[in-house]
């Protein structure tokens, strides 16, 4: 990353004449000098696992070669192979790729719903939210994700009783469980939505809103063409923040659908990973397909900030 | 960029990636042989592990009499944890115990990372081994080496009820076939009660079936194994087995999902006629709402009056590769697995004695674990020993074949299959 950057900031300077130029390439490295604390920790932080990541991933790396039972091979692309020429995997990742979608869908709508609700009620009501929201927040999601299905038991479970379903069992069907884990994540994820959206709401110029609520908008226009436009660099971090943290989705599924759902009709990606890798300590597998994760994940990013720039929204 | 600095970086990538393969840790044996120090001890922390802890510690104290100037530190290490301690056992040596206790399907996967030191001299002089039951003895062997002593085993046999039997006036099954009619008529009579309890992903309980139709999880010996699971035979258990899945025995819909102690714990609760459980289930069951009115006979096989072999699950005592202390661990591991000690650990744990004779006292001592023994005599089955092994647990195989078909996903033909060459293709990749 950093030798890119400089190359660019070089390529800029080259028609300047040459006593500017001397001193623009001094004022270049400046710069970087007061990064470099930053940079290093970030290299040793995110860089150098990555970096593992990519080099085992290459490699037949299994307990065996890690312990020394047996030698190291190069696979080189073998790992990638494999994945890519399993079904199962391709599988999985489209519905990882179906089910975090519709996360991050009802995640951001619950979230900015809550958070403009929030700014209409009064202090008592607003407060019992708030708390409500963080209790959410906090909950462990191993916790959560019991708690849930608990409430889903087909046995014990009020949910049934209430709704008068018998023992109808909700994760049996794929859509079904498939929906039941959608609930708990939207539950326990929404509140950091709301927070940052809210956030956001209240840092908004009142005389705005009051000049749009004169002109007699509708309170899904005010939304729509004066606070989403305005709230806009908010709601891009935290649609990047739950299109990640959904696509990663572990802890609930694991829990909920005992580890990929009947016949492991609802694996997503990460489970996935850990039973064909991990479990059974194949890390060079595992490594690959984190590799791939990281590059959807890198691509999705990308494209989205990109679709935003080309709106002429600079970040 | 233009094309040759490109290359030119994709060359040095390449550089940088053959300079520094991933690391490995040197874990060849250690040359030492000290007959004095402190030998490390590693056994599996039971739940109620204070019996268990008592009977080591006599073990332990005899030994440090018997051995001027050697201790012993022995570590009880949690159950769930297991597999990530033992893997960082194997890749730090230092830090790593002299002897431990293994679970007895870890065996090929152990020896293979090349934690497991090579016992089969030793085994061979120990004047007790001979009495050891063949299936354990299998179980620390790979390639016809030993790895380890059998320190217990653990067998599953069919709990009913006693009182809903007798209300029903329905006699213990004799055969298989039998097993299912009685279960569904349990069902018919008490519409509340699971026939027989089966849970889609129970594999032990599972296999039975599978094996006393004469299929198998594997043929062919280490290095060379070939998945049996889709022959002819084995597709005859995995329909017996798929076909209480019913809704006159046992929702698919509730039971697809279930595992071995999901299905113990409902017949502990009073809503199951009958479940598959083991020697090792007997605390949970006496602990639920049943005590009293159950009991426990050989799960059937195929033809009336045999026993359907069962799993020999259990655990292994062995000797760590990298210890510095050789003899003298050998002899610990001889004294933690010898009979008095199984025997006292049987009294104090109610773990079976893999000794045949010290079994056969303990049989007689106490009536709960005939129907056990009865399993154990009449012959148990092991699974491959092969690294694959681990591979093809860790990853669901036969579980999600089990699955499959009792879901209606796939017919027993095609599940099957499916598995057989995701084992094929572990086997293949590990031998």
């Amino acid at each position: 990353m950093t030798v890119t950057d400089t190359a660019v900031v070089e390529k800029r300077t080259t028609p300047s004449t040459p006593p500017l130029r001397r001193r623009r390439s001094r004022a270049g490295r400046t710069p970087w000098l007061y990064l470099a604390p930053a940079l290093v920790v970030l290299a040793a932080l995110l860089a150098y696992p990555v970096y593992q990541l990519g080099l085992i991933s290459l490699f037949r790396y299994t307990q065996a070669q890690v312990s020394g039972g047996e030698p190291t091979a190069f696979r080189g692309f073998g790992n990638y192979a494999d994945v890519f020429s399993d079904d199962q995997f391709w599988q999985v990742l489209s519905s990882t790729v179906v089910f975090a979608a519709a996360c991050v869908v009802s995640t951001l709508a619950v979230g900015c719903a809550l958070a403009v609700l929030l700014t209409r009620v009064r202090a008592v009501p607003r407060l019992a939210l708030m708390l409500a929201a963080m209790g959410a927040w906090a909950t462990p999601a191993v916790t959560g994700s019991t708690v849930w299905l608990f409430l889903f038991d087909p046995d014990f479970g009020p949910v049934n009783r209430l709704l008068g379903l018998g023992d109808h069992s909700w994760t049996y069907g794929r859509l079904s469980a498939f929906f039941l884990v959608l609930l708990e994540v939207v539950w326990c994820s929404f509140p950091f939505v709301m927070v940052t959206v809210y956030a956001g709401i209240r840092s908004v110029p009142s005389e705005v809103l009051e000049a749009a609520a004169l002109d007699g908008a509708s309170q899904w226009r005010i939304w729509r063409s004066v606070l989403a436009p305005m709230l806009r660099p908010i709601l891009v971090v935290v649609t990047i923040q739950s299109v990640i943290w959904d696509f990663k989705v572990f802890t609930q599924i694991y829990v909920m659908t005992n580890g990929g759902g009947i016949a492991g009709q609802n694996l997503v990606l990460n489970v996935y990973a850990y039973q064909q890798a991990f479990a059974s300590s194949q890390y060079g597998l595992g490594s690959a397909i984190g590799v791939v994760m990281l590059l959807i994940l890198l691509a999705v990013t990308l494209v989205y900030l990109r679709l935003l720039r080309r709106q002429g929204e600079e970040l | 960029m233009k094309l040759p600095t490109r290359l030119a970086a994709l060359a040095a990538a390449a550089l940088v990636v053959a300079a520094c393969a991933p690391q490995t840790s040197d874990n060849s044996s250690s040359d030492t042989d000290d007959k004095t120090g402190t030998l490390r001890v590693w056994l599996f922390q039971e739940v109620g592990n204070k019996p268990k802890e008592q009977v080591v510690d006599s073990v332990v104290a005899a030994f440090e009499k018997a051995h001027k100037g050697a201790k012993v530190d022995v570590e009880y290490i949690p159950v769930d944890t297991r597999a990530q301690r033992v893997k960082a056992a194997f890749n730090d040596p230092k830090s790593a115990p002299d002897v431990m206790e293994y679970g007895n399907t870890d065996t090929a996967g152990y020896v293979q990372d090349g934690g497991l030191l090579d016992v089969t001299e030793d085994f061979g002089d120990w004047s007790e081994a001979k009495a050891t039951d063949p299936t354990a003895k299998q179980s620390v062997t790979v390639d016809g080496k030993l790895y380890g002593a059998p320190f217990y085993v653990g067998v599953r046999a069919l709990y009913y009820r006693t009182d809903v039997f007798a209300e029903l006036g329905l006699h213990v099954p004799r055969t298989m076939a039998e097993l299912a009619t009685t279960a569904r008529k349990i069902r018919a009579a008490k519409p509340e009660l699971y026939g027989l309890v089966v849970g889609g992903a129970y594999t032990y309980g599972a296999m039975p079936f599978v094996w006393a139709n004469g299929g198998e999880l594997a043929t062919g010996k280490s290095g060379s194994y070939a998945s049996g699971i889709d022959s002819a035979a084995a597709r005859k258990g995995i329909t017996a087995y798929t076909s209480l899945f019913s809704d006159d025995n046992c929702p698919a819909a509730k039971c697809a999902g279930m595992g071995g102690n999901d299905t113990i714990t409902a017949f502990a609760a009073g809503k199951a006629g009958m479940a598959i459980g083991g020697d090792f289930s007997h605390t949970a069951v006496e602990a639920g709402k049943v005590k009293g009115e159950y009991a426990v006979v050989p799960l059937p096989g195929v033809t009336s009056g045999s026993i359907a072999p069962a799993f020999a699950g259990g655990n292994n005592i062995g000797v760590l590769k990298s210890t510095s202390h050789r003899t003298l661990a050998v002899q610990l591991m001889e004294a933690l697995a010898s009979k008095k000690t199984q025997a006292s650990l049987f009294d104090a744990m109610g773990f079976l004695p893999t000794f045949t004779d010290v079994r056969d006292q303990a049989a007689a001592k106490e009536p709960f674990v005939k129907p056990f023994v009865q399993t154990l005599t009449a012959g148990t089955r092991f699974v491959p020993a092969s690294p694959a092994w681990s591979q093809i647990d860790s990853s669901l195989v036969l579980p999600t074949m089990f699955q499959e078909v009792v879901s209606g996903k796939k017919d027993v033909a095609a599940a099957s299959a499916e598995a057989a060459k995701k084992m094929d293709a572990a086997f293949g990749s590990v031998g």
